[in-house]
């Protein structure tokens, strides 16, 4: 589904990424880790098109997306819920999801993400429906930014630091969703420090290291290396 | 002051207002959504007039004039936005009012070429050309009702455009958070050059609107642009609520700031500085203006 290869991008003169390679197949989940400031919002934002890479390739179901404007890249099918959710303050919490919702591509197979199958998901979005984005706890905030992207019909859904933040009941609401999600066949790269939720709804994971990538195995491996853990996660 | 010139002044403000309205919607939202200073929307008020004024005998229609017109201007619009305007938008004010300031001698220098130097003149439409009495014993021009009428309405179908539809989410969501709507999906450049051809229509509108009543000449866009800007200033830039409630209040100011000082034995002088004190007295109580946008 997604394939990067070799990415290299920068802020500037300075250099985040040194030739980067992931891959995420159909209906696969998939986690990136690292400490602060090892790229791994500067990846989210490379295969988003809201950073120009500087080099390499990246290729969404099939097509090189690898310097598209982030409008054709979230068009081609990949859904962001970014870091620091960044939903829209001055839009009610039903004009936030509807504003940029877009019907799934031809010939995506799946159930189309539509208001009543979101606010079932998300039963405190249905209640307040009809607030502002800004009257919105942080843990309301993240579940509008994780319906919003969901309602452009992703095919690749990618949350950067979705949990961060929250109080620990918000965030077992968060995973919670993400494998209600998976259950359905939805293709995920998450990013997000919580290391033992990751290893129970991740298939693999991605280990980031001062723009490269350091490790990466399935959760029985990852579960099984303390030093590994140490080493690249401080944890 | 007599009642019945207190009533007549007070419907001559108000047109005056949606005047002013439907110039500031156009400019708020460009400043607000884009954060471009665009010194030439007075050139589209002109530009309309202009078409308007050249259609009306040809046509022989005021009505399919008008709809030529605001047409006109519009495309004029759409492709001063995508030759001109577009490579300013990540340019800092300084740039974007020294190009903005040379596309109003553009189009001076356009008109001049197009219809020559000297004013020309626009008839009321026969069917608004006489008055009616709405009060007693103070006959009204029903023309200036009409402008009145318009202006209420546009400001009505713009309310509904901005706070019921899709487009006007996108047009608030874009306001607050640009990077976000392109990465949901949004081809924000697109939206951008719908939202300034839209308010190229809406400045043309008001150029037509006042042809009949004033003159339709080259300077005509500059004076009103000065208090268009005082009227976003005051209402808040990019709120579309802000400059119709500016827009009234500003209208207001400005007609009895022009009779209430005879009426008292002053200079007429302090008509011109009335709106500007205003600006100021509102900036120093709410520096963001009257009603501020979110973002």
């Amino acid at each position: 589904m997604l394939e990067v290869r070799g990415l290299e991008a920068a802020y500037g003169a300075s250099q985040v990424l040194f030739g980067l390679d992931l891959t995420i197949g159909a209906g696969e989940v998939i986690s990136l880790l690292g400490r602060n400031g090892m790229g791994k919002t500067t990846t989210v934002r490379s295969i988003l098109g809201l950073l120009r890479p500087r080099g390499g390739a990246i290729t969404f179901a099939g097509s090189a997306i690898a310097g598209l404007p982030a409008y054709r890249v979230a068009q081609a099918g990949i859904g962001l819920v970014p870091e620091g959710r960044q939903i829209f303050p001055n839009l009610s919490v039903h004009e936030n999801l509807v504003a940029t919702a877009r019907p799934p591509r031809a010939g995506t197979s799946g159930e189309a993400w539509t208001l009543e199958r979101l606010y079932a998901l998300f039963p405190r979005l249905a209640e307040r429906q009809a607030n502002m984005g800004n009257q919105l706890s942080g843990g309301e905030q993240q579940m509008l930014a994780i319906g919003r992207a969901l309602m452009t019909n992703p095919r690749l859904l990618i949350l950067d630091e979705a949990t961060e933040g929250l109080a620990p009941l918000i965030r077992a609401e968060i995973w919670r969703v993400l494998a209600a999600l998976k259950q359905t066949g939805q293709s995920i790269l998450v990013i997000d420090k919580n290391v033992e939720a990751l290893s129970r709804i991740a298939d693999r994971h991605y280990i980031l290291e001062k723009g490269r990538i350091a490790w990466s195995g399935d959760s029985a491996a990852l579960r099984g290396d303390a030093a590994l853990r140490g080493r690249y996660l401080g944890v | 002051m007599p009642l019945l010139l207190f009533l007549e002044q007070t419907l001559n403000g108000l047109q005056f207002g949606v005047t002013l309205f439907l110039m500031a919607a156009g400019l708020t939202l460009v400043l607000g959504i884009m954060n471009m200073v665009n010194l030439a929307h007075g050139a589209f008020y002109m530009l309309g007039a202009y078409f308007a004024a050249t259609l009306v005998p040809i046509t022989g229609s005021f009505f399919m004039s008008v709809v030529l017109a605001l047409a006109g201007a519009a495309a004029v619009g759409l492709l001063t936005e995508m030759v001109a305007l577009r490579t300013l938008y990540s340019r800092d004010h300084l740039d974007q009012v020294l190009a903005t300031f040379g596309l109003i001698l553009f189009f001076r220098e356009l008109v001049k070429i197009v219809w020559g130097p000297i004013a020309i003149f626009m008839d009321v439409p026969d069917l608004f050309s006489g008055r009616v009495e709405i009060v007693p014993g103070a006959p009204y021009p029903v023309y200036r009702l009409l402008v009145l009428a318009v202006g209420v309405t546009v400001g009505g179908f713009l309310w509904w455009l901005i706070t019921r539809t899709r487009l006007g989410m996108l047009i608030r969501a874009g306001a607050s958070n640009r990077e976000m709507v392109g990465a949901l999906g949004v081809d924000i450049k697109r939206l951008y050059t719908l939202v300034f051809a839209l308010g190229c229509a809406l400045a043309a509108l008001a150029g037509v609107m006042a042809g009949p009543l004033y003159v339709v000449d080259i300077g005509m866009g500059d004076d009103i642009l000065i208090k268009t800007f005082v009227v976003i200033v005051i209402g808040g830039i990019g709120s579309v609520r802000g400059a119709f409630v500016a827009a009234i209040i500003v209208g207001m100011v400005d007609t009895f700031g022009r009779i209430l000082p005879s009426q008292f034995g002053l200079s007429a002088t302090i008509a011109e500085l009335a709106i500007y004190i205003l600006m100021a007295a509102v900036l120093f109580w709410k520096p963001r203006g009257l009603f501020p946008a979110a973002g």
